[in-house]
């Protein structure tokens, strides 16, 4: 039997840690990159080896889910 | 009834079984049955089904009860078909690209069940036409002509009969462009998903199809509702035209979504050949699942809906 985990966020990519951001998160790793090219470059990568969807959320954070 | 009379009320109903289910079976751009294993099975299958059937005019006939009632025995071992096919089905389901959905598995599982008690009645017809003409006092060519004639004539009213609606006759199917959101990829106004990175919304932009599937009336509008009946649609049109994805790019896979306000559902794809016209007609040539179907309208507070 073959056991996937899905529905679940596997990474987050986000900007450089400051006041308000959430820390440390608990159930995936969190990427600080400060360069938003470099951040996308990232997600894309971690996505790729995690088989998993980059979804955008527009504050310069992106989640790499498993669906 | 002489040993002759037997032999062909046999024969001739285990061929007209057989030749129902061969009749019945399409190998199409589905590839399945796929060609040759598992035309061989159930072509095996119709020809079993065709004796089973073919067998029990004349076994009463000579007043085997038993073996009558054995026959219809051994017709309930073909829910087992089902199984069959559902099994397979699952087990291939996973090297899909664009997998099919539970719902539309179990829909050709039935198919596949249902077929072979056609075939079966065929064959019951065939023989037993032959069984009640020979005692008739019919020459033994008129038997076998009206028992073939007859075969005939219930593959061709069956024929229709199994054959379901499709997509096409439940919804008005049209093109529509593919836009963006933020990262929000929408058609129709529909979102479908968040599309996160920058060249995978360009690459949407450019050769990605919008379709926009408005239903014709409140039962057409809860039958596109069934989930099941999405992932269909998303699977048979990714296999007619194509898909441009590949199994580290889940952002291309090809997405069904329901305007919950309109009842309109709307598909997003990147087909393989950007070809519109042939993507509509996949789309309106995608069966109805027979689990899907619903019909608010025949209830009394469904026409008060209405």
């Amino acid at each position: 039997m073959q056991v996937d985990l899905t529905h679940a966020i596997l990474a987050i990519v986000t900007g450089v840690s400051e006041e308000g951001s959430v820390e440390p998160g608990g159930t995936a790793p969190v990427f600080h990159v400060g360069d938003e090219e470099e951040r996308e470059r990232v997600a894309k990568y971690i996505g790729t080896v995690t088989l998993g969807s980059v979804h955008d959320l527009r504050n310069g954070t992106y989640l790499i889910v498993k669906h | 009834m002489s040993a002759e009379e037997q032999i062909i009320s046999v024969v001739l109903g285990t061929l007209a079984g057989t030749g129902a289910r061969l009749f019945m079976l399409r190998i199409d751009y589905r590839q399945y049955p796929s060609y040759p294993q598992g035309l061989t099975i159930h072509i095996a299958l119709g020809a079993i089904a065709g004796f089973l059937g073919a067998v029990a005019a004349p076994a009463i006939m000579e007043r085997e009860f038993a073996a009558a009632t054995f026959l219809a025995l051994a017709a309930t071992q073909f829910r087992e078909v089902r199984n069959m096919e559902r099994q397979t089905l699952m087990n291939l389901e996973e090297s899909e690209l664009v997998p099919r959905g539970l719902a539309y598995i179990e829909g050709i599982a039935r198919v596949f069940e249902a077929r072979n008690y056609l075939a079966m009645f065929t064959a019951l017809v065939a023989s037993t036409s032959v069984v009640v003409v020979s005692l008739l006092g019919g020459a033994m060519w008129i038997c076998a002509a009206i028992g073939a004639l007859l075969a005939l004539v219930t593959m061709l009213v069956l024929k229709p009969g199994v054959e379901g609606p499709h997509v096409g006759d439940l919804v008005e199917v049209e093109l529509a462009p593919i836009e963006f959101d933020g990262p929000l990829l929408t058609v129709g106004g529909v979102v479908l998903m968040n599309v996160g990175l920058k060249e995978a919304r360009e690459r949407y932009l450019e050769d990605g199809l919008g379709v926009i599937m408005t239903p014709k009336g409140p039962n057409a509008k809860a039958t596109m509702a069934n989930i099941g009946q999405r992932q269909a649609i998303a699977h048979d049109a990714s296999t007619l035209v194509g898909v441009t994805k590949e199994i580290d790019e889940p952002h291309f896979t090809p997405l069904v979504r329901r305007d919950a306000k309109s009842g309109r559902v709307v598909l997003a794809i990147i087909p393989g050949e950007k070809s519109p016209q042939a993507l509509l007609e996949a789309v309106r040539r995608v069966p109805v699942l027979e689990a899907a179907v619903r019909k608010p309208t025949l209830s009394v507070a469904g026409k008060m809906v209405d």
